[in-house]
């Protein structure tokens, strides 16, 4: 950016603005090295593990040497400690990859399945799921969505009952990241169910456990890569001790558990309209047509010049919320509401750019087709944009 | 083992390099920098062979103050000190060996890496200038026999070979029918190829010591050196503009075109 003449005399004021008053020099390293591995190590793979619906186990084992599944955890139990701004640095980066189920497989590990155990889980627990997911050793999922049940959290019909030291489950999982994969699925059950919201618990089951089953891989429109289950229980019986905090916490885990949920789906989708308007930008001035390239028409330049506009004032809305998350605020409001800004913004910005590309853009050997399906799930997923609504109505008392 | 490596800030080749109107420069605004490749390459290999043999890797850099983000990124691969020799005026290729000869008489290391060439100004000139200046033997161009995808690559072994009496280093060398192998005594001055090795990243408990590492600053005044540019820069102009090809209905038709238009055969 350039410098206005006469300023930048005050370093303090320097230090703030760098990074827009959120990351600093070492966050950037970090960011150089995060760039460097995705360009090596998953764009050159994107399109092979699109077509097989799946990206490599290893790829979980290679980001744990990295470092990158532990970066907010403490490091007794394998993580760095480093802190979440660390983490959104990865998430942005990864949202630069091009395939959204790549960084949501990676992403349900090292956020909303191992997010829970690490703030509500005991040392033991800790030791047991926490730690060999930061080692890339086990995969984890989180289990809120029914069948029956997704926006309506307190509406949850899976059952946990309690029978001398172990939680007998009954009920089923829908659309669970990681879910075919898992080894460990972090469960949200009624302990209670005549309690309503206050009957929630979350309880961990592990692969292998009788009357826990895996269903099909779903098939999806877009996140391709990254595997899609239904969770089925019946009679399931799980140690008591695999109880995260006390019964009846449930439904508050689960809010606390979707801020940093809701942020990384905004800096994902801020990450990935970047990786589009590259893309875009590259087209409109190769593709030639009436005798000049697209991008000597004022008219392209100036939807590009919206399309910038929109990606930067998602991207600042989600900044100013990550910013008051990692000051310690519970800032439920402005995170709901980066979220609906930044993942409705990155369908826009998608729709855009394939229109953009013209006939090539509905072409699968086009990797902004995929951008396009992919960010369609942004308004839907950790929450709909309508349920952002009523969050932010009720946060801001209208 | 002591090694010096070189690590200079170049502008990422992935930004759009625009040459000023005037001809006197290129237009800085909006480019992004990296280390220079091939000194990347020579930080690998220095942390590689002090892994091997021990010692430390000290990284030098020339410049402003913008430099010690290259400092630092060296630091955070895993040098263990650095020198910036704090200096923002014009400077030649024959300057930059000047001060580092005083680095190196300073510091004095077994082995001083530098890159083969930076991708800014492709001089290729620098690692010759310093052996001469320090009396030194020197062997550029260092490459290796293994595949990149080797067992020795992958377990991070050196390319440049320390002999059995420590006294001389064996160092493979791209030349234009192959590879030679040259053996040099140490101290000695060697300069890094493309297919010496692939350079860690940065990890991030590196990023996290590298803050903590310490960068010691010099200027040419100190280590008294006059830096005065003895090549002048007159005028700097983009490559003209690729014309559009033809086509030729066959190759009796390429063949004319080639001997009585282009001249080549
Ligand atoms: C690819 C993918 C991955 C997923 N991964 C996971 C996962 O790992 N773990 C997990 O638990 N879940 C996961 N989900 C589920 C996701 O969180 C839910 O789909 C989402 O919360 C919406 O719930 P629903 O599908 O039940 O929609 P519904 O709740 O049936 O909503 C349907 C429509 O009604 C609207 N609506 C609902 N209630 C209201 C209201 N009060 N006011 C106004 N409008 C309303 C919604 O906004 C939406 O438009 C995933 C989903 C997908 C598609
Ligand atoms: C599934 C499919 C089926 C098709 N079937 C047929 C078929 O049967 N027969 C056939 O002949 N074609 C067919 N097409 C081609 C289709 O008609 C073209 O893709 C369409 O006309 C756009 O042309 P283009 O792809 O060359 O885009 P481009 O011309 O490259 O346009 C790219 C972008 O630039 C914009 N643009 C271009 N010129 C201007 C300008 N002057 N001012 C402002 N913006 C401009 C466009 O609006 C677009 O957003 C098909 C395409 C698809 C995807």
């Amino acid at each position: 950016m350039r410098v206005r003449t006469g300023t930048r005399k005050d370093e303090v004021l320097v230090k703030m603005l760098h990074g827009q008053g959120l990351y600093l020099e070492e966050h950037d390293a970090f960011r150089r090295t995060v760039r460097a591995v995705v360009e090596k190590e998953i764009l050159p793979f994107v399109k092979e593990w699109e077509a097989r619906e799946e990206f490599p186990r290893e790829l979980f084992t290679r980001f744990a040497e990295l470092g990158f599944l532990g970066l907010k955890y403490p490091v007794e139990y394998g993580g760095s400690a480093a802190g979440e701004l660390y983490e959104a640095v990865l998430l942005e980066e990864l949202g630069r990859c091009g395939s959204g189920g790549v960084s949501a497989g990676l992403g349900a590990q090292f956020t909303i399945s191992t997010g829970p155990i690490h703030q509500f889980g005991t040392d033991a627990q800790k030791h047991r799921w926490l730690a060999p997911a930061i080692r890339g050793e086990k995969i984890g999922a989180l289990g809120i969505t029914e069948p029956d049940a997704g926006s309506d959290v307190a509406g949850l019909r899976t059952t946990a009952r309690r029978d001398g030291d172990s939680y007998v489950l009954n009920g089923s999982k829908t659309y669970i990241t990681n879910g075919v994969r898992a080894d460990f699925v972090v469960l949200a059950a009624k302990t209670d169910p005549s309690a309503g919201h206050k009957g929630l618990s979350m309880v961990v089951v592990e692969k292998g456990t009788p009357g826990f089953s895996v269903g099909r891989k779903l098939d999806k429109l877009g996140w391709r890569a990254s595997d899609t289950a239904e969770l089925f229980f019946e009679d399931c019986r799980v140690p008591a001790e695999n109880l995260l905090g006390g019964e009846g916490q449930g439904f508050a885990q689960i809010m606390g558990n979707f801020q940093w949920e809701r942020l990384s789906l905004a800096l994902g989708a801020v990450g990935a309209m970047e990786d589009m308007l590259e893309t875009v930008l590259a087209h409109v001035k190769s593709r030639r047509a009436f005798g000049q390239s697209l991008h000597q028409f004022q008219v392209v330049r100036h939807k590009l010049a919206e399309l910038f506009t929109a990606r930067e004032s998602a991207r600042q809305l989600t900044y100013h919320a990550l910013r008051l998350h990692v000051a310690g605020e519970w800032a439920v409001a402005q995170t709901s509401m980066a979220k609906k800004v930044a993942t409705e913004t990155c369908c826009r910005v998608a729709d855009e750019c394939l229109q953009l590309h013209g006939g090539a853009g509905y072409m699968m050997e086009y990797d902004i087709q995929r951008h396009w399906r992919d960010a369609r799930l942004g308004p839907i997923g950790g929450g709909t944009s309508e349920v952002m609504n009523e969050i932010i109505a009720k946060q801001l008392g209208l | 083992m002591k090694i010096l490596v070189t690590a200079k800030r170049v502008e990422d080749p992935e930004s759009k390099i625009k040459v000023k109107p005037d001809g006197s420069g290129i237009v800085q605004e909006g480019l992004k920098y990296k280390i220079n490749p091939f000194d990347e390459i020579g930080v690998e290999e220095g942390l590689r062979l002090v892994a091997k043999h021990q010692g430390e890797v000290v990284v030098v850099s020339i410049g402003g103050k913008e430099v010690q983000e290259q400092l630092r990124h060296a630091l955070a691969m895993g040098a263990h000190r650095a020198v910036w020799v704090n200096h923002t005026g014009p400077v030649d290729q024959l300057g930059i060996a000047a001060l580092l000869q005083k680095v190196v008489e300073k510091e004095q290391p077994d082995l001083v890496i530098l890159g083969k060439q930076s991708i800014d100004d492709d001089q290729n000139q620098v690692g010759q200038y310093l052996a001469e200046f320090l009396g030194w033997g020197q062997a550029t161009f260092a490459s290796k026999v293994e595949s990149m995808e080797s067992e020795q690559e992958k377990n991070k072994v050196p390319a440049i070979v320390l002999t059995a009496d420590k006294k001389s280093v064996q160092v493979i060398r791209e030349v234009d029918n192959g590879l030679a192998t040259v053996e040099c005594q140490l101290p000695a001055v060697v300069t890094t190829d493309l297919r010496l090795n692939q350079p860690r990243y940065a990890s991030l408990p590196g990023i996290m010591k590298a803050k903590s590492k310490p960068i010691e600053e010099l200027t040419p005044a100190k280590l008294s050196v006059d830096v005065t540019p003895a090549i002048q820069v007159l005028k700097m102009s983009s490559p003209p503009a690729r014309k559009a090809g033809i086509k030729v209905a066959d190759v009796p038709a390429l063949v004319e075109k080639l001997h009585n238009e282009a001249k080549v055969v």
